[in-house]
């Protein structure tokens, strides 16, 4: 019985580490049609960041310094990488964004030397509490308080703002919005600056439970992140929250499956497994739009 | 108001609009026809910044307004209904017409309310969702965000496009009363019969060059004019 709570309560705070990258994967292709496959690197960045801020300031201002500085990142990476591109071909830009990644992955292997970094330890969140007999870190337990904060916060401001309003239509109508004299390349770029928050959040959760940092660590969650936006219905944030949940659960539960089974090596294969799934019996996701895209 | 000195439009290598002058007066109806393909809508998206000329100048109330961008356009009282409307599908009706108000800080309290007085289809239907409007319907929403823009000039591009004569009509006496309140006009279509009827100033486009000018009456009576565009 404990250990059932112990998984499920790792498998909902990985569920919405994922689900704070994958918001921004799916926010970006909502309004540009783009898998921005540099979004895991940024999240691999902002942990690099935390490791050498906090070397060199208090916790309290790396923390924010780490946030503000990750969206500044995802600013010019849309702005150098993306927004030249805004009338070519979606698969021009989808290689643009193939080039940001390995450009910021080996940036971070020149600047660590390749060697893995380990992230500080945050006091509050990796300090552990007992939960029905278990020793939990507090990021366990903050995880999904603060992903159901931040949605929240995110639904409001998309839903009830004139800005949130701006990419609502951006996203429908490029043309049309510029017509309402909305300045797309602002919209997008706040696109871009919440996702690199959340990635931002999501890193300081993520390495508090992984500890090392190396320069392809965010390609894994990454992809699982992508692959939670895929199976919630690309386009869509409470899809991409849920299926990210669904995501972290399933894996933590296969992994924590008994020893002798000997199955918990696949919990990543059956991450990708469950994507082909439901691609072949709903090619939307759960909250897909109807017309799909080609990726 | 609006003078086009020499407008030349260019996609790619082709020349969509080859060196064009019109002339819209103050509190005007104005109005461009032609075939498909001659060059209206370049023109009109020209005008809003959607496009970069190649050459020629756009100046309003005698301010160069050539090549700036869309929200620059908006904000010096230049709004453009799209061809096939384009309102927003997934927001409500109200929104829609908020978002037509983007630039705006103010309060639009007055000017829903004048939408509102206009189309009082759209009042009852203010919480639906655009995108499930009828053809004419989203028409009147078109115009209505158009107008939350507080516009000096209103240019239109088609508004009678796949939509019964009724509905038609009714749009056109809407535009006959939007223009007697003071927004000056610029009205394409290739429903010629209509367009002249309510225009001041007539122009025939062909081919991206004006091949024709004259006031609505003399146009509607024009033998060319009759047997290429009033059948
Ligand atoms: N985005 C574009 N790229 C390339 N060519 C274009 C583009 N838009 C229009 N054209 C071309 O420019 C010419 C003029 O088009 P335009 O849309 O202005 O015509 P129109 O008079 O509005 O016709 P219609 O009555 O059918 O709407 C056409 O030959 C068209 O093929
Ligand atoms: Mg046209």
């Amino acid at each position: 019985m404990e250990y059932i709570i112990s998984i499920l309560l790792s498998g909902i705070s990985v569920g919405g580490q994922y689900a704070l990258i994958a918001i921004g994967y799916t926010m970006v292709y909502g309004i540009l049609r783009l898998i921005n496959f540099a979004h895991g690197d940024v999240f691999m960045v902002a942990g690099l960041m935390g490791i050498y801020l906090s070397a060199s300031m208090p916790l309290y201002v790396a923390i924010p310094m780490v946030i503000v500085l990750t969206a500044i990142l995802a600013f010019f990476i849309e702005r150098a990488a993306y927004k030249p591109l805004r009338s070519a071909p979606r698969m021009s830009v989808m290689i643009s964004a193939i080039g940001v990644s390995y450009l910021l992955q080996n940036m971070a292997t020149y600047i660590t030397g390749a060697q893995p970094m380990t992230y500080p330890t945050i006091p509050g969140l990796s300090d552990t509490v007992q939960i029905a007999g278990t020793p939990t870190k507090w990021a366990v337990l903050l995880t999904p308080v603060l992903v159901a904060v931040l949605v929240v916060a995110l639904t409001v401001l998309i839903n009830k703002t004139k800005v949130g309003m701006a990419m609502r239509a951006v996203s429908k109508d490029f043309e049309t919005a510029q017509l309402m004299g909305i300045k797309i390349n602002t919209v997008i770029s706040v696109t871009f600056v919440i996702g690199s928050v959340l990635a931002a959040v999501g890193s300081i959760l993520y390495f508090t439970n992984y500890s090392a940092v190396t320069p392809t660590i965010g390609a894994l969650p990454g992809l699982k992140a992508f692959v939670a936006a895929v199976f919630g219905g690309i386009g869509s944030i409470p899809g991409a929250v849920i299926g990210a949940f669904i995501i972290g659960i399933c894996e933590t539960v296969i992994k924590g499956l008994p020893s002798a089974w000997d199955v918990s090596v696949f919990s990543d294969a059956f991450t990708f497994a469950l994507l082909v799934i439901v691609l072949v019996f709903k090619p939307t996701g759960l909250f897909g739009e109807k017309a799909t895209d080609k990726v | 108001m609006l003078k086009i000195d020499g407008l030349k439009v260019n996609y790619g290598g082709i020349e969509a609009v080859k060196g064009i002058s019109i002339d819209v007066p103050e509190r005007q109806i104005v109005t461009l026809i032609g075939a498909n393909g001659a060059g209206k809508s370049t023109t009109l998206r020209a005008i809003a910044g959607l496009v970069k000329p190649a050459a020629g100048r756009i100046h309003l109330q005698g301010e160069d307004i050539t090549g700036l961008s869309p929200d620059h356009i908006v904000s010096r009282g230049i709004t453009l209904v799209p061809e096939g409307r384009r309102v927003f599908p997934d927001l409500t009706v109200l929104e829609n017409l908020k978002i037509g108000a983007y630039l705006r800080n103010d309060s639009l309290e007055d000017d829903l309310k004048w939408v509102y007085d206009l189309f009082p289809r759209l009042k009852e239907r203010s919480w639906q969702a655009a995108g499930t409007l009828s053809g004419g319907e989203q028409q009147m929403l078109a115009v209505g965000r158009a107008l939350m823009s507080r516009p000096k000039i209103m240019m239109m591009d088609e508004p009678s496009l796949g939509l019964a004569p009724l509905v038609v009509k009714g749009i056109f006496d809407i535009i006959k009363e939007i223009n007697k309140q003071g927004v000056t006009i610029l009205l394409i279509e290739q429903n010629a019969n209509m367009a002249l009827r309510v225009a001041d100033t007539a122009y025939v486009l062909e081919t991206g060059r004006l091949t024709m000018t004259g006031t609505g009456d003399e146009l509607l009576h024009n033998e060319a004019v009759k047997k290429a565009y009033l059948g």
